[in-house]
């Protein structure tokens, strides 16, 4: 497989979705690591989020799945736990499409901004959200309730 | 003999189905699994909604941290046994828990309890962890690091909401502490007790801010990591491994 093919292969993986924030592809979260040729073999490896994270299993059939479907037979997805995921591996097309989706990006706390009317200083309704990665905040201007992705 | 004088396991034993080297990690492993099924038992049931997700969502890192040290277990181990063999297989005296994770729910004073010990240990555990030479457990413990953070910061805030609360609060949750303490001591035995001063710093900051008491009694009970438990473990395995055990490999 030449590197056009793999560029090709990196473009098909990235472009799957988050089961859970399926506005955020793989690739806008940061999972995704790497993508290579291993004897004709398709080898994709992602980090989870979350250690408890439930998607995981969903994504890596959701890779296979995807390359099958544009021809490639053979794929294995790994999955490596170092260096641990963080938030910061986030992209900035990602944390945009996440503000706009009404989810507050993962940023320092205190500098959090509502999604909705860029207010700062929204008060935290519980730190476990809808999901473990989010808190679940209100807009102390707006009164908008938001999810908040949790920086770490 | 009076309860005080009966810490400790009894002798002669038969030795848990793992090789020694790898009893600590099946330790750490089996920690989070059953401290995940506990958790797992308040959905639906906790006082509030978002007490109801966070317990729910902390189960489940706990549950993820647990699959990830049974599979290192069982591919070190080389005998064909994955995290379903280990965590569905085993019986009670296979299982290294310690006796702290598999106590009842009982009140959630009793749960946050339980939680914040836990919680004070693990910070530490998996901050020095993600040191080891082990590269896939460093790896696991790295990620879990920042995951008991956040659950100490759960945990801490409502130990001194409910010790620094109304009477009733206070009271169960100096109940919890003194039902619980007895489980503590057991959690410095593998690792040569070098996490008890940092352990002990941290609890004795909320215990303050909490206004709560250490316990006076002096009497600590273990065996949860030589495969010895107290009554609790068979129930919880029983609900946890029946599905399997009727239709082993069964999958949906």
């Amino acid at each position: 497989m030449g590197t056009a093919t793999l560029n090709d292969i990196r473009a098909i993986a990235a472009s799957v979705v988050d089961p859970e924030i399926p506005v955020l592809t793989i690739d806008d979260l940061g999972i995704l690591r790497e993508v290579r040729a291993d004897d004709g073999r398709v080898v994709v490896t992602i980090t989870p989020t979350y250690s408890g994270c439930p998607a995981m299993l969903q994504i890596e059939g959701d890779v296979i799945r995807a390359l099958h479907d544009a021809g490639y037979e053979d794929v294995r997805v790994e999955t490596i736990f170092q260096p641990a995921w963080t938030t910061e591996w986030m992209s900035e097309s990602g944390r945009r499409k996440l503000a706009a989706f009404g989810i507050a990006p993962p940023t320092n706390p205190a500098d959090v901004v509502c999604p909705r009317c860029q207010a700062g200083e929204p008060r935290t309704v519980a730190q476990f959200g809808s999901t473990a990665c989010k808190a679940f905040m209100v807009c102390s201007d707006c009164g908008e309730p938001f999810d908040y992705f949790k920086s770490h | 003999m009076t309860e005080s004088e009966t810490s400790g396991a009894p002798q002669g034993m038969p030795d848990p189905d793992v090789h020694p080297a790898l009893a600590a990690l099946l330790g750490h492993g089996d920690d989070n699994l059953v401290l995940a099924h506990r958790l797992g038992e308040w959905i639906s049931k906790a006082p509030e909604l978002e007490l109801d997700i966070a317990l729910g969502n902390i189960g489940l890192d706990h549950l993820g941290v647990a699959r990830l040290i049974l599979q290192h277990v069982g591919q070190l181990e080389g005998k064909g046994r994955d995290e379903d063999d280990l965590a569905m297989g085993r019986t009670d005296r296979g299982f290294l828990n310690l006796l702290l994770v598999e106590q009842p729910n009982s009140d959630f004073a009793h749960t946050i309890g339980r939680q914040f010990f836990i919680d004070c240990y693990q910070v530490e555990l998996w901050a020095d962890l993600a040191k080891s030479d082990d590269s896939i457990l460093a790896g696991i413990a790295a990620r879990a690091a920042k995951e008991a953070d956040y659950h100490l910061r759960f945990s801490r805030a409502w130990m001194v909401r409910m010790g620094d609360g109304t009477p009733e609060s206070h009271a169960r949750a100096q109940a919890a502490v003194d039902h619980l303490w007895r489980f503590t001591g057991e959690i410095f035995e593998n690792e040569r007790g070098v996490y008890r001063p940092a352990w002990d710093q941290k609890v004795a900051g909320v215990f303050a801010e909490a206004g709560l008491k250490f316990p006076e009694d002096p009497y600590q009970k273990t065996g949860g990591r030589i495969g010895y438990h107290t009554e609790h473990l068979g129930y919880l395995l029983t609900e946890m491994q029946w599905m399997q055990r009727t239709y082993p490999g069964l999958e949906w």
